[in-house]
């Protein structure tokens, strides 16, 4: 579903992603991890091109993004994107925020994206919420609704980049649940998450990434148990100490 | 100075009230017309200037240089006596179906205003936090698309005020155009003091007529802005 091979980027001298090669098929769910700056942001973001890959071949549900024919704008239609500061449209209801993509980019009339809608908005919980405005809403409501908005496009693959690093402690499980819900339904899901709990159980496969460079790339058992590079080893003695 | 007889019904009734009226109807005419045009012409320069298509941002460029720095009347100037040279004919022998001097007129105001109203578009839009250029691109949204859904309606609110500033601006230049025979209230306020020696009448008349028309313009709009604008909530 989504082929790194070789991939290297650049921002001017700064490698960010240094010999990239990561396989992800239908239906599964990789957690990338990795230390402040290592590069997971922009790892994530090439997927739909909102950041181009320099060198390499990046391949996304049979379209090759180095490719100048490739229509990004249909491919990014199929992907959903999360962000960290859910980034929602302030200026629309909840209900618009989730309708107006179906209804402009895929043309579904707008009965139709509002029933999806309402149905998307009780899968996450807020079907009270859908004539609110986001500025109205809770960090965690605001990110349900922003994944709401993402699935309503119908997507084939869903990245979600550290989706509660934004969020009140109390209100990270409500978006983790939402998360877990929609990997049972097997969407296949891209996560930068530090949310260990979630990666151990979620997740098929956990890569970890230094320096722009995939150090790791394992099964959640295997990753936590016995982490083989150094690096991996600090970084989960950080994320997984009590005070954190 | 003290013995000048004030005579006001010279611009309140008759035929110098009415050239008063005619000039007037000509200003807003003229304004009005310009305003719409150097608004759409504004958006087009501001989209072109911030596009990612670097012929498109270097045209965008120059225009805005060339604009911005040369006095409007010279521009008026320009157009009425340089377009038979430069436009094609056809726009000619279209305008000159026209009110030709007027047509000049439209030309300058709007190509002159549309450079300040494509700054102040471009620094609204600059305004909106780019992550919500990445969300609407993320949904699949081309760019003009998504300044079209998301980032216009989010900056429209910012850029208002300027913009106001702007069609009182072009109101107000729209008095040049008497410099080549478009009949709008300055010139007419002119015509009567050269007829009756009521200089002082005919351009006090002129003042309080500007005056209305930029308190209207102001009210109007700040009206649009509050009321019919849904308003964002919080942020
Ligand atoms: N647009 C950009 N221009 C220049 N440098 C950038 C840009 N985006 C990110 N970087 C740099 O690239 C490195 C990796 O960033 P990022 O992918 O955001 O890391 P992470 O998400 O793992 O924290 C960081 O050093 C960051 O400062
Ligand atoms: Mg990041």
């Amino acid at each position: 579903m989504i082929r790194f091979s070789g991939v290297h980027k650049w921002f001017r001298k700064l490698h960010v992603l240094n010999d990239v090669n990561l396989h992800v098929h239908q239906g599964e769910v990789v957690v990338v991890c990795g230390p402040s700056g290592s590069g997971k942001s922009t790892l994530i973001r090439t997927i739909n091109q909102l950041e181009p890959i320099d060198r390499g071949s990046l391949i996304v549900d049979g379209m090759d993004l180095s490719d100048r024919k490739t229509d990004i704008n249909k491919l990014r239609a199929e992907i959903g994107f999360v962000f960290q500061q859910f980034n929602l449209y302030p200026h629309l209801s909840v209900l618009k925020n989730i309708t107006l993509a179906p209804i402009k980019v895929r043309n579904i009339p707008k009965k139709e994206a509002e029933e999806t809608a309402t149905s998307l908005l009780e899968r996450v919980g807020l079907v009270e919420k859908r004539d609110a405005y986001p500025a109205q809403l809770s960090g965690g409501q605001q990110q349900r609704v922003a994944i709401a908005r993402s699935l309503a496009m119908k997507p084939k693959i869903m990245l979600f980049d550290e989706p509660t690093s934004a969020l009140d402690p109390e209100m990270i499980g409500e978006v983790l649940q939402v998360m877990q819900d929609l990997a049972k339904t097997g969407m296949t899901m891209v996560v930068v998450t530090h949310e260990m709990g979630f990666a151990s159980e979620v997740a098929h496969r956990i890569a970890f990434i230094d320096n722009g460079i995939i150090l790791e790339e394992a099964k959640p058992a295997d990753f936590f148990k016995n982490p083989q590079h150094e690096r991996a080893q600090q970084f989960l003695k950080q994320v997984l100490s009590p005070m954190h | 100075m003290f013995n000048y007889q004030f005579d006001w019904a010279i611009v309140t009734s008759g035929k110098y009230f009415d050239w008063i009226v005619s000039g007037t109807i000509t200003t807003i005419q003229i304004s009005a017309v310009s305003i719409v045009l150097a608004f759409l012409l504004g958006l087009v320069v501001a989209v072109m200037r911030m596009s990612g298509f670097t012929p498109s941002r270097w045209a965008a460029l120059v225009f805005l240089e060339f604009t911005r720095n040369t006095p409007l009347l010279v521009q008026i100037f320009f157009w009425y006596f340089g377009s038979y040279k430069i436009l094609p004919t056809v726009v000619n022998d279209w305008l000159g179906t026209l009110n030709f001097e007027f047509a000049a007129g439209v030309i300058a105001l709007t190509i002159y205003t549309s450079a300040f109203i494509a700054e102040d578009i471009r620094s609204g839009i600059r305004s909106i936090p780019k992550e919500q250029m990445e969300a609407a691109r993320s949904a699949g949204f081309s760019y003009l698309r998504s300044m079209q859904y998301i980032i216009l309606p989010q900056a429209i609110r910012i850029i208002i005020p300027p913009l106001i500033n702007q069609f009182l601006n072009l109101t107000k230049n729209s008095s040049l155009a008497m410099t080549i025979g478009v009949a709008e209230l300055t010139y007419q306020a002119r015509q009567v003091e050269s007829y009756t020696f009521k200089g002082y009448e005919a351009f006090t008349a002129a003042t309080l007529v500007y005056l209305a028309m930029s308190l209207v313009i102001a009210i109007a709009v700040n009206f649009y802005n509050k009321y019919v604008l849904t308003p964002v909530r919080g942020r």
